[in-house]
């Protein structure tokens, strides 16, 4: 059996952990209530934009626009938006085992938002085309129209083909989901939503259909970044949240089984004292 | 009486104004247009420009910087990258955002980005507008 010192270092030690996980906790709770409110807020701007889109592309269905198909270079972009810090959980990760399972390594270029992703992507073999880790920490908008400006140039240059996004979606406080999405070229489901697209179907466009396509791509590409960004700080609160709640428990639970240890080890000290003392006084009388 | 209709402006980061009004005015890349109730559905490209509101009885003063509008006949949405209210405008900064874009334009070397120049000006110009 372990000494009584060993026993009580141990439990100090976890002890001082827990405290640890605990404020982190809490902290990622704060964060966690603000960042959902920012996400949530931004996404009537969202749902607009995309329902816009929507309408425009159902009524010039057949347009050719540049931003419509997929550019001649086999080479791939893809934004990947993950934390800075560790300690969430499979966050990160799980985002990493995405983009590598969907996208070939040696065709993709990663413009990495989030050192975590930037790191386990350039461990896998990913090009790390741009870094922009600092945003994730306070994402602004004008950081997701920055990252498309340089996206679309390369893109319009045909550098690269295809574009793709991503990011963790936010569900709720305890579940997250990692995705991928296709940026470019635009991809609208057709829900066969016959009714809206007749209602839209008097709709003029100024100056021109492909003039406002051009004007709106960009548009919706950084409002689809910047609401990624806002979700995936979320979801990195949530993650952590979790994580940090599941290792307090943890500590817990090994803090009750040492602290059993403990008061067993010194009852069996105290009975093995007495043992000797009443042994050693039978000796003598 | 005009018809009244309902208008949203929606910001990356909130909704910035949603309400009745009876008339809208702003600037699109085509030039000016005032919107009232029953027009066309339109959508067009918003140029830098001061947006006015006509509610019953005020107008409220709105600069917007960059978006567009989506006009159908009982709903107007404007989709704004920038758009603020007079009193959220610093006046100092605009004014200097101003001088400094007027010299870059001025004196511009090939390394300049004049298109950006102009459109900070532009901005300036609105906000300035937007005070007054």
């Amino acid at each position: 059996m372990a000494s009584m010192r060993d026993i009580k270092r141990r439990r100090d030690s976890i002890q001082s952990t827990e405290q640890i996980t605990k404020a982190m906790k809490l902290v990622a709770t704060v964060k966690l209530q603000k960042s959902r409110a920012k996400a949530e807020s931004s996404k009537p701007y969202f749902n607009m934009m995309y329902e816009t889109i929507c309408s425009i592309l159902h009524k010039s269905g057949n347009i050719n626009h540049k931003y419509l198909k997929a550019g001649e270079s086999p080479k791939k972009a893809v934004v990947v938006i993950t934390s800075n810090r560790g300690l969430a959980g499979g966050y990160n990760n799980n985002i990493v085992k995405l983009v590598s399972a969907e996208l070939p390594a040696e065709d993709t270029y990663v413009y990495a938002i989030g050192r975590k992703g930037r790191d386990g992507l350039a461990r896998k073999g990913f090009t790390i085309q741009a870094d922009y880790s600092e945003v994730i920490n306070e994402p602004l908008y004008r950081d997701a129209a920055d990252v498309t400006l340089e996206l679309l140039d390369a893109f319009a240059q045909g550098k690269i083909g295809e574009i793709y996004l991503s990011y963790t979606s936010f569900k709720n406080a305890a579940s997250q989901t990692p995705r991928l999405l296709k940026l470019l070229p635009v991809e609208i489901e057709n829900n066969g939503n016959k009714e809206e697209a007749k209602a839209q179907a008097l709709m003029t466009y100024e100056p021109g259909d492909e003039e406002v396509l051009d004007s709106i791509v960009p548009k919706y590409m950084s409002s689809l970044i910047y609401g990624a960004l806002l979700e995936a700080v979320a979801s990195e609160n949530g993650a952590r949240m979790t994580a940090m709640d599941s290792a307090t428990s943890n500590a817990e639970e090994m803090i009750e089984d040492l602290s059993l240890q403990y008061n067993r080890a010194r009852q069996g000290a105290i009975t093995q004292e007495l043992t000797e003392i009443v042994a050693g006084a039978n000796a003598i009388s | 009486m005009a018809d009244m209709f309902k208008l949203q402006v929606v910001t990356p980061d909130k909704e910035f104004y949603t309400g009745e009004a009876s008339m809208v005015e702003l600037t699109t890349t085509e030039g000016q247009i005032g919107v009232y109730a029953n027009h066309i559905p339109l959508t067009a490209i918003v140029a830098p420009g001061i947006l006015r509101i006509h509610e019953d009885s005020e107008v409220k003063k709105a600069a917007l910087h960059a978006g567009f509008i989506e006009i159908l006949p009982e709903e107007i949405r404007i989709l704004a990258e920038v758009v603020e209210w007079p009193e959220d405008i610093d006046i100092k900064r605009a004014e200097e955002a101003r001088v400094r874009a007027e010299r870059r334009i001025k004196n511009h070397g090939a390394e300049i980005d004049t298109v950006r120049a102009e459109l900070a000006l532009k901005r300036a110009l609105t906000r300035l507008d937007a005070r007054r």
